[in-house]
């Protein structure tokens, strides 16, 4: 399939909204607990087992993110979208069919295998298009579109509670409930794919006011994975993830932990309100910190997430029992430098590989979330159950795991300390050419 | 703008553009006020 090409006079402003269709979508892959309780009811299953769909679905993400890149990048936006409308799609209709026999593998491998592979194309599918479309604002480009993801979870989570209270939390009801979000994805999705255009080759030589996409070194997928520098970006996303995700994982408990024995504890309905608020500022921190990236620089913008980020854990760990709003000060803007570490990535991985297979590249490096979405629960979750083992409670079950958090961000403030420009030796040899691949083809019709 | 684009006026996007985002923000802003209501918990219980 050829990249479709954008017809004169095409407006960049049409590829974010088709960028968001997929992400809003996907995202829905946070929102999978509500479908949990009910599944664990009608099947008859554990919360383990009720958990696998999602996490073989996170798997597969960043398994297709990470090998299906390069075809993203050969094949285009509009190729990348349509698998991953199919694969999303299909994954909710194996999903229902799945439901409705009462065959939970069948739900595991519809929404977790074939479902996931739908993730992982559809997350890198607009990225490398945007940054050449807003090659002046990279940042806040990826930043709206990666805004997405977090706000899928947003959309999905009362539409999907919604439809199992209409259609009831049997096997049937969950079937038709599936039913409908293939159904109704798809139909939302193919915006996305009707929409979406790679900018012609004078459209990309640079805006009003911005620079030429051409601009700087390039450095293909396969030779990226050769320099430090992806791997100092690996680590510094790692970092940043599995500290994020160290305070998402038991956002409930902890909040009420650090409160219990004050005059103020927080209500069961308090802590639900508390999560729903981390929700917003990782959402929020993803399009504001990563398009105030474009204006601060990337290597400056980490040095915000890691390094204050350091600070607001060791604010919580020290004096965050005191003060309710200073507690929940520090856990908001640890959640907007998570959600702005995922949405600033790609426009730094342009500048140091340049636009050339920057989806591909993107792509590898979110192996670096697949470890952290494993590393951040297991270290919170084991050090929470130990020290309670050995008899502590209240706010002292967290200390041990806020001071590794900051450890670990500490390594991640060091990795992109070290983070150089790419050396001549990786950069592609012909730039301009290779850049060019795959968009001289004719424009199609507006 | 090339030369061929310039002599012909390209057609007018702005009802496209209009649809494009109501489509995707419609959706969004239904998200965000759920969420605020939730949000508004921690607050008031």
């Amino acid at each position: 399939m050829s990249p479709p090409v954008a017809p004169p006079g095409w407006s960049r402003w049409l590829v974010p909204p088709a960028a968001l269709s997929v992400h809003l979508s996907i995202g829905q892959a946070y929102a999978w607990s509500v479908f949990k309780p009910p599944l664990e009811s009608a099947l008859g299953l554990s919360g383990t087992q009720s958990a696998l769909p999602f996490q073989l679905g996170i798997v597969m993400l960043g398994l297709s993110a990470a090998f299906g890149g390069t075809l993203v990048e050969r094949n285009g936006p509009r190729w990348a979208m349509t698998v991953a409308l199919i694969c999303f799609s299909s994954g909710f209709l194996l999903s229902s069919l799945g439901a409705a026999t009462e065959q939970y593998w069948l739900i595991v491998f519809g929404y977790g295998f074939v479902g996931g592979i739908g993730l992982g194309i559809g997350y890198i599918s607009p990225v490398s298009t945007l940054i050449k479309w807003f090659p002046d604002r990279p940042g806040m480009a990826t930043g709206i579109a990666i805004m997405g993801f977090g706000g899928g979870a947003l959309i999905a989570s009362p539409w999907s509670a919604q439809m199992l209270e209409s259609f009831g939390s049997d096997s049937s009801g969950i079937a038709l409930a599936f039913l409908v979000h293939g159904l109704s994805y798809a139909v939302f999705m193919t915006l996305g794919v009707l929409l979406v255009r790679v900018p012609r080759s004078e459209d990309r030589k640079g805006t009003e006011s911005g620079p030429s996409v051409l601009e700087g070194p390039q450095v293909s997928a396969r030779g990226a994975v050769r320099t430090p520098q992806f791997w100092c970006l690996w680590v510094v996303l790692c970092m940043n993830v599995t500290a994020g995700i160290g305070i998402l994982e038991k956002a409930a408990p902890m909040i009420t932990d650090f409160f219990k024995d004050t005059s103020t504890p927080v209500s069961v309905s308090a802590a639900a309100g508390f999560v729903a608020l981390l929700s917003a500022a990782n959402m929020a921190g993803r399009i504001g910190w990563s398009s105030t990236s474009d204006l601060i620089g990337r290597k400056n913008i980490y040095r915000l997430y890691l390094g204050a980020g350091a600070v607001m854990y060791l604010l919580i760990a020290l004096v965050g029992d005191s003060s309710k709003p200073l507690f929940i000060l520090c856990a908001l803007v640890i959640l907007s430098f998570y959600g702005g570490g995922f949405a600033t990535i790609p426009a730094y991985l342009k500048d140091l590989f340049g636009t050339y297979q920057v989806g591909a590249i993107h792509g590898r490096l979110l192996t670096a979330w697949s470890t952290a979405g494993v590393l951040g629960p297991l270290i919170v979750n084991w050090i929470a159950d130990r020290q309670e083992e050995a008899g502590k409670d209240g706010s002292s079950l967290y200390t041990m795991s806020l001071f590794i958090m900051i450890g670990l961000l500490a390594v991640g403030f060091v990795a992109n300390e070290l983070v150089r420009p790419v050396h001549a030796r990786h950069h592609i040899p012909a730039p301009r050419e290779a850049a060019d691949v795959g968009t001289q083809q004719q424009p199609e019709s507006a | 703008m090339s030369e061929h684009s310039s002599s012909q006026s390209p057609p007018d996007r702005r009802p496209l553009i209009a649809f494009a985002w109501l489509w995707v923000g419609a959706p969004l802003v239904y998200g965000v006020y759920e969420l605020v209501q939730k949000a508004t918990q921690l607050f008031t219980k």
